[in-house]
């Protein structure tokens, strides 16, 4: 070992326990200034109650895989859409201009507004049109407002993508005698899709703690379970059960987009 | 002359006995000499009218204001506030002294805050729309497609006296239950017998009450008691007022004066 090598060494060690005792200083103040609060124990009390944790961690968990379910079916959806929209964005036929409009239309109304307004309007709105069962089931049109959301979300980040796609590329598609349609197929999309992909991550993550807001109209999943505990025990405890569930999931997400996003940077430099 | 004197001496009287009377709840209230009383956001018909408790329209709004006048506040020394459900039973310290919105008085939420003796037994009753062919038998009510609030101490009731086939949808608040009903998402609700009478009046077009369960044979009675904070002094106070107004039929009539259609109502058997 060099004496840089020697010092660059020394100097990592000593970031190291600067970071871990600035990290214990923190945890220990947090740990004994927290539970000197005058409130504490009534904090503690409707919070953290372990006996309520464990008696409610089962239902909660059920309730949870209706999330789970509803999340599953809406993703594809949202993906196909999202798609569907940033291409009519993105046409460029003359003849495709109101196909254009109606993308920008799209994504500016379903952006800009709240999604528990749209879910409120579309699960009871459309139902309310007088749809037999079960076609006016909130499941269903829930779902639609969540992809509606969605979708154009979704469809932004793929348009970026879409356009970050450097012209040569297209240009030299056009060279080998591409049609526009393979163009697009072929050349443009398979890598403005993976460009994206952290991006789409982050979305979904979102989206996985936004199915939760289905409960304003009807199904009892987990966030409206918790509500039905705190209503019946007078207790908030089934709320953090479900902020660890959605931690659970979310976390692990979150992650991997992390390390899908620090992939492709590497892979790009 | 000697009326004069009469009636400064009748006027000295009363000012005696209102201080006798609040001197249970002198210094025990969070303003000195004020009676602050919260209520619903909004507050629903007929507990209280055109949600303007200040009037002392409506049963809640009523029987608040007897209560201050037996504690010894005058009217003008009553203050009104609103807060949420989760408001009126999270940790820490609250902006009102009583808080009436129809809680039902149950063993675990007495555990986080204290209730008063209760000062109405209300009936729960089904609400149905366009209900002629729907029979209050209960075998046909299990056959519904249930929606209820939340908050309310009806979902256990519909789960353990009705065990519907299908499970129950739930709500925030009562406007998104008749949503419901409206789009056909739910066939009957279950509410309180004077909310349902109310909501079945006006609210939701072709509304029926189909009938209430007897609250002496419910499992779950739901008594309404005045919300405190835990351990609040003037409990004893508000339950000395609420004897009072008992004793001398001051409640009674009121319950007469707002509640007076939910006799009538058949029986589910």
């Amino acid at each position: 070992m060099n004496r840089r090598q020697a010092y660059e060494a020394a100097q990592r060690r000593r970031a190291l326990s600067v970071a871990g005792v600035s990290t214990a200083a923190v945890l220990v103040a947090i740990v004994v200034l927290v539970p000197l609060a005058p409130g504490w124990t009534a904090v503690k009390a409707s919070f953290f109650d372990g006996g309520i944790f464990v008696q409610t961690f089962p239902t909660m968990l059920r309730a949870f895989l209706i999330d789970v379910m509803i999340f599953a079916w809406s993703v594809p959806l949202i993906l196909g859409l999202g798609l569907a929209i940033a291409l009519a964005r993105g046409a460029q036929a003359p003849a495709l201009f109101p196909l254009r409009i109606f993308g920008a239309v799209y994504v500016d109304v379903f952006r800009g507004v709240p999604v528990v307004l749209t879910i409120y309007l579309i699960g009871f709105g459309v139902p309310g049109l007088g749809l037999p069962r079960p076609w006016n089931s909130p499941y269903i049109w829930g779902t639609v407002a969540l992809v509606l959301t969605y979708s154009a979300y979704i469809a932004e980040v793929l348009r970026s993508g879409i356009e970050s796609i450097h012209a040569s590329q297209r240009n030299a598609a056009i060279c080998l005698g591409l049609s526009p349609r393979d163009t697009m197929r072929y050349v443009i999309l398979p890598q403005a899709v993976r460009r994206v992909v952290p991006a789409n991550m982050n979305m979904l993550v979102a989206l996985q703690k936004d199915v939760a807001l289905l409960s304003f109209i009807g199904p009892v999943e987990i966030l409206r379970q918790a509500g039905i505990y705190k209503s019946l025990l007078a207790n908030f405890t089934p709320y953090v059960v479900a902020a660890v569930i959605f931690l659970c999931v979310t976390v692990p997400a979150t992650r991997y987009a992390d390390h899908l996003l620090n992939r492709d940077r590497d892979a790009r430099s | 002359m000697l009326k004069l004197l009469t009636s400064a001496a009748l006027g000295t009287v009363l000012l005696a006995g209102a201080a006798v009377a609040q001197s249970c709840s002198a210094g025990k209230t969070l303003t000195e000499g004020k009676l602050t009383i919260a209520t619903g956001n909004p507050a629903y018909y007929p507990w209280v009218i055109d949600d303007a408790p200040e009037s002392g329209k409506g049963f809640e709004a009523a029987v608040a204001y007897a209560l201050a006048a037996e504690m010894g506040f005058a009217a003008e020394d009553v203050v009104w506030t609103r807060t949420s459900f989760d408001q009126a039973i999270q940790p820490g310290t609250k902006d009102f002294d009583m808080n009436m919105q129809q809680f039902s008085i149950t063993a675990e939420r007495d555990k986080v805050v204290d209730f008063s003796e209760p000062y109405y037994t209300a009936p729960m009753a089904v609400l149905v729309r366009g209900g002629d062919s729907i029979d209050a038998s209960m075998a046909s009510l299990k056959a519904l497609k249930w929606g209820v609030v939340a908050s309310t101490t009806a979902l256990p009731v519909v789960m353990e006296e009705i065990a519907p086939k299908a499970s129950p949808l739930v709500y925030d608040d009562n406007a998104n239950v008749v949503e419901a009903m409206k789009a056909g998402q739910v066939d009957a609700a279950l509410f309180d017998l004077p909310t349902a009478l109310y909501l079945s009046a006006v609210v939701l077009e072709g509304g029926k009450v189909l009938g209430q369960f007897a609250p002496d044979e419910s499992a779950n009675p739901d008594h309404f008691g005045v919300l405190m904070t835990d351990g609040n002094p003037l409990k004893e106070c508000v339950d000395a007022a609420l004897a009072a107004l008992k004793a001398d039929g001051t409640l009674a009539g009121i319950e007469a004066e707002w509640l007076q259609e939910a006799t009538g109502v058949p029986l589910i058997q």
